[in-house]
């Protein structure tokens, strides 16, 4: 059979039954269009979760306290509660590990807010220069903490976005105004720009103030609650860490390991456990629209079978005029490749409108990608010839005389 | 051009076997009109079969165009049905909602023979069938019988067969479309076609050259023309 005559008779037997050709087509559709569905959405929360990571900064490795350890008792209180670092810490990294381009130590502490008229409870962040390079915090308006600043411990503050709003109104340019923290007044230099991410734990509603300020006035002390390092490359984070701890170790002059008094948070390590979680998730929503798929298959299966018992004598007619097996099997194959084929591209096309839609009403990112597409549209064909398949065999193992007499 | 020796069919039903056909041998010249006769179980259906390269015998030879069919596999076969063979049926079996066009040409499809080709073959076999052309593009049920008989006729002539086997070509027609098809049938006879016609009634049978009766699975007479009007000379 010519390829043209293939496509001829497949044409007219799809279209003799367009109901059931349509209903055993939209098996397919719905199929497809779920699983290109269900991996955009678990591509779209991967692509979510980790640029929410990298909007952190890049490259970060993160020191924070250890536990304290309680003399006497076997018992430990919450990580990060110790004051075991301190500026010096930061100062002794800077200076000895190579392969880092900056390091920002932080200190942290919760504050009641108050301007003329308004009031707030957020989190004071003391920070040296270096860490809007370090944690990627980019300036709005106005400037951020200089090292001039820091030198003369300056009562200067950078406001994030939610803060600006909660405190002065949405938009609102507070740079010069004066804020109240704690007992001491403050002048806003600067607003940084919005990174996204709400509730606990937000990089927009914060203030940023100098590290020595914060630590002469509102904590007390030399202690630090974070080190953040930025490392040059990806590669070297690893290394980079095992330096980091043996100086440490040193430094606190701790030789036990188990009695480590500080933890390292390594992004990539962070990275690469959300991005597998995120991919197994993946997996698990495209298997159960999988399963759709395979109900379309079995219903191209079952049409076909019943069409090839419709058309008995049809196939002994064809048989009898010189068709050989291969000539059967081939035109029935082709007519439940090319229904799964068209389900297929309408399938990718009502998969992509879905995903539009759930992007268009939640705030989950979906993400259509190339090979999601080409997939979908393998997995359709081969459903097509695996479950068209055995009809065709068995249309074509008819004996043309049965056939022929076939009532 | 056909010639069948000693052809034999056995059926067998768990341990009963039946005889469809017993040791029957003749031979077939080209531009003969041969009918095989006989009443419904004599055999005819089954040396049909096998006249028409669907079936193969348990033993015995059968030679057409030169090959030895008998022992072709069912792709061979197939391959001999679509060259060599032109299918008349009763049941006119045409393909339902394809146009009388694409009917004809639906043994060329097999073939490979290109489309416009195709056009032009279909062409000269339907009016060898006797259709006018403006039947061409009518979907096949939307004929009478006459009409449907006389497409099937055009489909077994397109690929210019070595044998035209008619099987019960008139059963499902009224006897003046009947006449009207073995005259084609006649007709085409004369333009130098093999054709052989497989009957139960005798006045069809007639039309041909030569009858061969069977009966019991065996050829129980073989007459020509001519000696049978000897032979009523003589009676006379």
């Amino acid at each position: 059979m010519l390829i043209s005559d293939i496509f001829e008779e497949t044409f007219f037997a799809v279209l003799s039954n367009k109901v059931r050709s349509g209903l055993t087509a939209l098996g397919i559709i719905i199929g497809i269009a779920s699983v290109v569905t269900m991996i955009s959405i678990g591509q779209g929360t991967a692509y979510d979760i980790s640029t929410k990571i990298e909007s952190l900064g890049s490259n970060l490795l993160t020191v924070s306290p250890g536990a304290t350890k309680v003399i006497g008792m076997n018992a430990k209180s919450a990580t990060g509660s110790a004051d075991t670092l301190v500026i010096g810490d930061a100062d002794a990294i800077e200076e000895k590990i190579q392969g880092i381009i900056s390091v920002a130590p932080e200190v942290s502490s919760r504050q009641q807010v108050i301007i003329k008229g308004s009031n707030t409870n957020t989190n004071i962040y003391g920070v040296t220069e270096t860490y809007p390079q370090v944690k990627n915090v980019e300036i709005e308006l106005g400037t951020f903490i200089t090292e001039n600043n820091i030198r003369r411990t300056s009562k200067v503050a950078v406001l994030g976005p939610e803060t600006r709003d909660n405190l002065f109104g949405i938009g609102v340019n507070p740079v010069g105004e004066i804020i109240r923290i704690g007992s001491l007044d403050f002048v806003v230099i600067g607003v940084t720009i919005a990174k996204g991410g709400s509730g606990f734990g937000s990089s927009d509603d914060l203030i940023y103030i100098p590290i020595n300020t914060a630590q002469h006035y509102l904590t007390g002390s030399d202690s630090v609650n974070n080190i953040n390092i930025q490392v040059e490359d990806e590669e070297k984070m690893t290394l980079v860490e095992e330096e980091i701890t043996t100086l440490l170790l040193a430094r606190h002059g701790i030789s036990n390991i188990d009695d480590i008094d500080f933890n390292i948070m390594n992004q990539a390590d962070i990275l690469d456990t959300v991005s597998e979680i995120a991919g197994t998730m993946t997996l698990l929503l495209g298997a159960i629209a999988g399963i759709s798929l395979l109900v379309g298959g079995i219903g191209i299966m079952n049409m076909m079978l019943t069409t090839v018992t419709e058309r008995t004598r049809e196939i002994g007619l064809r048989k009898a005029l010189g068709a050989q097996n291969k000539d059967i099997i081939l035109q029935f194959l082709s007519e439940s490749v090319v229904l799964t084929f068209v389900g297929g591209v309408l399938g990718i096309l009502l998969g992509w409108a879905a995903s539009s839609f759930v992007m268009k009403i939640s705030d989950t990112t979906t993400i259509i990608t190339t090979w999601s597409i080409i997939l979908s549209f393998g997995v359709s064909a081969f459903i097509g010839i695996v479950f068209g398949y055995y009809p065709a065999r068995r249309a074509a193992s008819f004996n043309p005389i049965t056939a022929l007499r076939y009532e | 051009m056909i010639e069948c020796k000693n052809l034999t069919k056995i059926y067998k039903t768990g341990n009963t076997e039946t005889r469809a056909l017993w040791d029957v041998s003749f031979k077939i010249k080209e531009g003969e009109f041969v009918a095989i006769i006989g009443p419904s179980g004599s055999g005819k259906s089954t040396l049909m079969h096998m006249l028409g390269a669907l079936d193969t015998p348990t033993s015995g030879e059968y030679f057409l165009d030169g090959n030895d069919v008998s022992n072709f596999s069912d792709d061979e076969l197939a391959v001999i049905r679509k060259k060599k063979i032109g299918f008349v049926f009763q049941a006119f079996n045409l393909l339902p909602r394809a146009s009388v066009l694409r009917n004809i040409y639906l043994p060329l499809v097999y073939e490979e023979i290109p489309r416009e080709k195709r056009y032009e073959m279909a062409d000269k076999a339907l009016k060898n069938a006797g259709l006018d052309k403006e039947h061409y593009n009518h979907l096949s049920n939307q004929l009478s019988g006459g009409q449907m008989q006389r497409v099937a006729i055009a489909r077994a002539l397109v690929n210019n067969p070595a044998l035209i086997l008619a099987d019960e070509p008139t059963g499902n027609l009224d006897s003046k479309t009947g006449e009207v098809i073995l005259d084609t049938f006649k007709k085409l006879n004369k333009e130098g076609r093999t054709i052989i016609l497989i009957t139960h009634e005798k006045y069809i049978a007639e039309h041909a050259d030569r009858v061969i009766t069977i009966k019991d699975g065996e050829i129980e007479n073989d007459s020509r023309k001519s000696n049978q009007k000897k032979i009523k000379n003589i009676k006379e």
